[in-house]
Formats: C-alpha cells, structure tokens, sequence
C-alpha cells in the first residue's frame, strides 16, 4: 500500500521557485533516502510533506487519504481541519535539531503528546514511555532535562518522542548534522533497526554510505527538481546523471 | 511618643502602599498578557492602537496619568466621581502604565521562542492554545523573570507617586510628619521601610528564579 504519495508538487518563495513539480511515492515498509546539495529543495520537500510549509500547488496523500488536493484552478488546496487533524497522526518528524522541550523531563517529552493530545490515560502512556526509551538505550535517563544530555541522547529522545504517536511514516531532516561526528553512529544504528523493523522511512540525509546501506530507493534532488532517483546501488555507486555524479565527487573529496 | 506616632502613621501608610502594589499586580500582571497579544496581533486596527496605548503609557510620566485618571471624568466629561474614587483612581493608573510595560516584556519574551517549539508542538498535533500553555508560556515566563523583577521593584517605589493626589500611602504620610516636626527623620524612616520592603520583594522574586533552575 501507498503510505505516501505527493503529485506534482510546487513551492516558490517570493520569486524563488523552491520545488518545481516533484511526485514521490513512498510504500508501506519503505526507506527512502533523498540527497543533494544544500539550496536543492529537499528539506522544503520534507516541510510541505509534514504540512510545516504549504503547498503552492499539487497534491498530498496519506493512506489514501487526502491532506491537500489540488484545486479546480491548479493551486493547492488543504483538507478540512478535522481530516487534516487525522491525517497529522499518521507521519513524524525529526529535526535535526532536535527541538525538544526543554521545560519537560525526558520521559515527558515523550509522552506529554500521548497525554494531551491522544488522551491516553498516564499509567498506559508511562508504560509505553518506558519501553521505548528502553530502546533507545535511556531508561536510565528517564527523570533528566534536555540540557543534561548529548547531542545523541537528545536526538534519541525526540525519536522516541516521535514514535510514541506510532506513525505510519517517519520523516527525518538531516538527523545527524547538528551532531559531533563521534555521535552520529549512534542515531545511524537507531535508524537501522528501525529499517529492520519495517518501519516507513523518509530521510534528508549528508551521509552517503549510510544512505546506501539503509535506503530501498534513492532520490537525487538538484534546483528543486528530481534529477536522478532509484536502487541506492545505481544512483549512489553509479550515477548517470551529469550532477549526481558532480555531488557525489565533491563529498569524496 | 514622637517615635511611635512616626511609626504608627509609617506603618499604616505602608499598609496603603503594599494594597496599591498588591492590586497593581494583581490587576497589570494578566492584563500585560492581552495586551502583548494585541500588539502581536495580524489586524493592524487593533495592533496599532495598543500600539499608541503603550506609547503613550511609556512616553509620558505616571504622575501626569495618575492626574488625568483621577481629575479627567470630572474637567474632561463633566462627570462627579464618587467618593471612594481617589484610590480607584490610583489603581486605575498605575495597571493601565504597568501593563503596558508588563506587555511588551511579555512580547519580547514571546518573540524570542525559537520556531522549532511551535515547529514541534505542531507536527505532534498540539492545538494553539496547548501549544501555547504547555510549550511556550513556561518557556517565556523562565526568560522573563529578571525584566519583570526590574519592573516589581520599580513599583515599591512608585507607590509613592499616588502622594499626587492624596492618597495616603507611605510617602504622603512621612511627608505630612516631617513638616509637622520639622524634621528629615521620617523621610528617612521612609526610605528604610521601602528598602525593607524591595529588599523582600527582590529575595522572593530570586526564590521564583530559583524555581525555574530546573531547565535550561
């Protein structure tokens, strides 16, 4: 099934053309990673895609389900507020900088979402609070603040903070770019078992061997169009497109 | 007897100036919040009269509003005020001035939120108003202690102003002591109970800060 479908999406700023006419598709279980140079449009792709950003025109799918639908004049429109209320459970993002909430303890910032905005009751949301720090290997960080923690430990937390709402698709923007270098193999492993899992995956990602490894299809954005996209064997390893392969040679280096 | 008559009439002078202060507060502190969000807010009718509001409240002296609140009904609109309302009037002017600075604390603090709070609340499905209590109002109030206990410690003193129309807080009553005995003493009798009572205010507002250490 499509978890995600976006259809000729376009976005300007002002006079600058952002994204011209992007289609992406992403299926259940999938792991797309999407690379470029900075200024290429692919974080505003993931900011349009998680309605951060609205669109100029084109059309955002859930499940099936719509979140803008393109108008009869082509301009984009949104969902009502109750259809777009519903589709908002089914995706999570992760910031590069993380964006915690420094005022709420750890486990807080993991379930106060779960709390007051799924209603669950506290004693569920602490167990499911538990179990997923336990996966992120910070049950033993339960009762601290934000600033007591790594850049990698607080990358982890807002993941778990983000999976707590169990979306269908999680987006990542450059999750390890804000981090010291010793400190992205930690949230890369996280990602990976998440991968393992099945778990649908959208990732603005820097790091290439990575974006290999762990990516089922590979999207090469450049001027806010797609210039090159497929198996990550053949647009990372073997790039057919003149500025895939320009990009690629300049981080080699 | 001449010290006792001094701290008598200082104590219940005081006891006027910290209802004035108490009131103010009471009053400005919540009032300061709206009218930050009207002067944030997208209808310029709106934005810009708080706008003139504030303006007005910082660019003329509170002494001067104090008159206007007090004598305005009755030289402006030919209206009697009733007889209670000399200290009406005090309290009046002094949250009218008060949230108008309280305001634009408040606004300062507001803006200088980093997005990704509001970025964050709202890809987790807050509403704006959780958005607002949950997320950013904590926040704002941590990063806006020390301005605000600027502002509180001000106000001990400007109680004082309501001397202007003969209220008789504390200053109004050291003053009539002093000509009455021709002597500084009250006056400094005065400026010690004020130290006294800003000295409380300013180790309660770091205890408030002290609260808030827990976050950073």
């Amino acid at each position: 099934m499509k978890y995600l479908e976006i259809k000729n999406l376009r976005k300007s700023f002002g006079d600058l053309e952002v994204i011209k006419d992007i289609s992406l598709d992403v299926e259940e279980g999938q792991v797309v990673a999407i690379i470029g140079p900075s200024g290429s449009g692919k974080s505003t792709l993931l900011r349009c895609a998680t309605m951060l950003d609205s669109m100029d025109s084109g059309e955002l799918i859930y499940l099936g389900e719509h979140a803008v639908k393109a108008g009869p004049d082509g301009k984009a429109v949104p969902a009502g507020p109750k259809q777009l209320k519903k589709i908002q459970g089914y995706y999570g993002l992760v910031f590069q900088n993380f964006n915690l909430f420094p005022h709420f303890s750890v486990m807080r910032n993991v379930i106060d979402a779960l709390i007051n905005v799924q209603k669950i009751n506290k004693a569920e949301a602490l167990t499911m609070g538990r179990r997923l720090l336990e996966k992120m290997s910070l049950s033993d960080k339960e009762n601290a603040y934000p600033y007591q923690l790594s850049g990698g430990q607080q990358q982890r937390v807002s993941i778990a903070r983000a999976l707590a709402l169990n979306p269908k698709v999680l987006f990542f923007d450059e999750p390890t770019s804000a981090l010291d270098p010793e400190l992205t193999g930690e949230i890369l492993k996280v990602i990976r078992d998440l991968a393992a899992e099945r778990m649908t995956m959208v990732i603005v990602t820097h790091e290439m061997t990575f974006a290999r490894d762990v990516a089922d299809h590979v999207i090469f954005m450049d001027e806010g169009i797609v210039m090159e996209e497929g198996r990550p064997e053949e647009v990372i390893n073997a790039p057919k497109n003149e500025r895939t392969r320009a990009f690629l040679n300049r981080l080699e280096r | 007897m001449e010290w006792q008559v001094l701290l008598l009439k200082l104590t219940e002078g005081m006891l006027i100036s910290v209802e004035i202060f108490s009131l103010t507060l009471l009053f400005s502190l919540p009032l300061g919040l709206f009218v930050a969000f009207g002067r944030m807010s997208r209808n310029p009718l709106l934005r810009n009269s708080i706008k003139i509001y504030i303006s007005l409240m910082r660019g003329t002296p509170l002494m001067l509003q104090l008159m206007v609140v007090y004598f305005g009904p009755f030289f402006i609109f030919g209206i009697t005020t009733p007889r209670g309302y000399r200290f009406l009037a005090v309290i009046i002017g002094f949250v009218l001035n008060y949230a108008a600075y309280f305001a634009e604390i408040y606004r300062a603090g507001i803006e200088s939120m980093p997005i990704g709070q509001y970025e964050a609340a709202k890809v987790l499905g807050y509403n704006r108003t959780q958005t607002f209590i949950r997320i950013i109002l904590p926040q704002v109030v941590k990063r806006i202690l020390p301005p605000v206990t600027n502002e509180v410690i001000t106000l001990v003193k400007d109680t004082s102003l309501a001397f202007v129309i003969s209220v008789s807080e504390m200053f109004t009553a050291a003053k009539a002591i002093a000509s009455a005995q021709r002597s500084v003493i009250p006056f400094v009798a005065a400026g010690i109970f004020y130290y006294i009572f800003n000295y409380i205010v300013a180790y309660f507002m770091e205890w408030v800060e002290h609260k808030f250490n827990y976050f950073k």
